[in-house]
């Protein structure tokens, strides 16, 4: 979001970032969607034994991504992040998990439903490189 | 044009530029990830200067009160100096001389140190305590600067460990020795008074959780402190009667000593001592929570400390790992 064309299109458009409150509601967000995450019991194993401060940072960094902020992160990064975890039976199950607290976590929040179909979509578009397929 | 100085080497920074960017593009290695801010990864640390606030959003106040900030998104604005996470840990040594030791109970040796030249530390931060070339351990600041006039530390006998055996064994009042520091996120800061602070430790994790407690009402915070201790038996407690005392005669702390074994005299909880704090204190929204002491205990506290409802910010963790026998230069 540096280029002068997507300046452009954040002034004149609310963007979902902003819809959704911008940065303040990715801090919201982050604690709650965190703790589902450690409490689901689909997926909780593969945090067991990461350090949690910077789980939480990657979380939020996640969570800028999914809500249209800005971020530098690629395709490559995600598939990098998660490489260690396929040995270990990541799937299309943990993923649907991931994206299901994730929509939890906003309508907590009391989001509107269409903007949660929105962040969904940009969870879901990192689907193939988080299962690094 | 504000100069970024870095080690021996400055140059000037231009408007926008972050340091991170002004780092690289001089060929100096930095960790980084996002350049959003976000991952932490370009964690780094003002020597001199004062970062911008925008540049230490997100820290935990322990990391802000010290300096830290992300060097992706630091721009700024009047000359700094900055350093690595690594340089930051390796401070040169100071020399102390040993004032008193004096056992607390069967296996923890509270050490006094007199440091020749003061030493800027905030109680619950760590030093390195240096036999020689070969040997130093870190061990946490129990003391409160405000408050003692010297360093102190609780150091407890681990089996087989050479630096516990050569503060219990060969340390004597009068001994020459050097430490390295102070280092360490695990301390109070001033922030919202009436906030709850939760303090869980495990054997010589009473050390940081003691200094931090009394440097909290030193402060004047207002909100409750509640301590937790724990031991499989009473002979793993110490400084009972002090903080016993100290419960007396100030309303807002309490003080709760836990024995995991099999029995639990009157005066004292039954059962793990992180289990029991959770447990007595419910929800913990808006709580601070401080955890010391043995790494499983800290683990699991962090986790289920989160779960009750603190935020990741506001807990802080002090896992004391104990290096096999024959490593050197961790605790």
């Amino acid at each position: 979001m540096t280029s002068k064309m997507s300046d452009w299109w954040t002034q004149t458009h609310d963007s979902l970032y902003a819809q959704l409150g911008g940065e303040p509601a990715v801090d919201a967000a982050v604690d709650i969607f965190y703790r589902k995450v450690l409490s689901d019991d689909r997926i909780s194993h593969f945090f067991e034994d990461v350090d949690m401060d910077k789980q939480a940072a990657k979380q939020k960094a996640f969570l800028t991504m999914a809500f249209g902020g800005p971020h530098h992160y690629t395709g490559q990064d995600m598939r990098r992040a998660h490489a260690h975890l396929i040995p270990r039976g990541l799937s299309d199950g943990h993923v649907n998990a991931v994206i299901e607290n994730l929509a939890s976590t906003l309508r907590e929040l009391g989001v509107r439903d269409e903007l949660i179909a929105q962040v969904g979509a940009i969870a879901e578009s990192t689907r193939n490189d988080v299962l690094n397929r | 044009m504000p100069i970024l100085s870095y080690g021996r080497d400055s140059w000037p920074i231009a408007e926008g530029q972050s340091v991170l960017d002004c780092l690289l593009e001089r060929g100096i290695p930095v960790p980084h990830s996002c350049r959003s801010g976000l991952c932490q990864s370009c964690l780094m640390r003002a020597v001199d200067g004062t970062p911008p606030a925008a540049a230490q959003k997100g820290l935990r106040d322990s990391l802000k009160a010290r300096n830290h900030f992300l060097a992706c998104v630091c721009q700024p604005t009047e000359n700094l100096a900055v350093a690595s996470m690594e340089a930051t840990a390796h401070d040169s040594s100071i020399p102390a001389t040993v004032r008193g030791l004096e056992l607390l109970n069967a296996e923890v040796m509270k050490v006094v140190l007199e440091c020749h030249d003061p030493l800027d530390y905030r109680a619950g931060q760590f030093i390195n305590l240096v036999r020689d070339a070969q040997l130093s351990r870190s061990y946490s600041l129990a003391s409160v600067p405000e408050h003692d006039e010297h360093l102190h530390l609780h150091v407890r006998r681990v089996p087989q460990g050479r630096a516990s055996r050569w503060v219990h064994e060969e340390l004597r009042p009068g001994h020459r020795v050097d430490i390295r520091g102070p280092a360490g996120e695990c301390f109070y800061t001033d922030g919202d008074k009436d906030q709850g602070l939760l303090l869980v430790g495990t054997g010589s994790g009473l050390a940081p959780l003691f200094g931090i407690a009394r440097d909290a009402l030193q402060r004047g915070h207002s909100g409750p402190i509640r301590l937790f201790h724990g031991s499989r038996d009473r002979r793993g407690l110490y400084l009972t009667r002090e903080l016993r005392d100290l419960a007396r005669s100030q309303p807002n702390f309490d003080y709760t000593p836990c024995l995991s074994g099999p029995e639990a005299p009157p005066g004292h909880a039954r059962g793990r001592v992180h289990d029991i704090a959770l447990q007595e204190t419910g929800s913990l929204k808006n709580w601070r929570v401080y955890l010391c002491g043995h790494p499983e205990m800290v683990k699991s506290a962090k986790k289920h400390a989160f779960l009750a409802g603190a935020s990741m910010k506001d807990i802080y963790a002090d896992a004391f790992v104990v290096s096999p026998p024959g490593a050197s230069d961790t605790n």
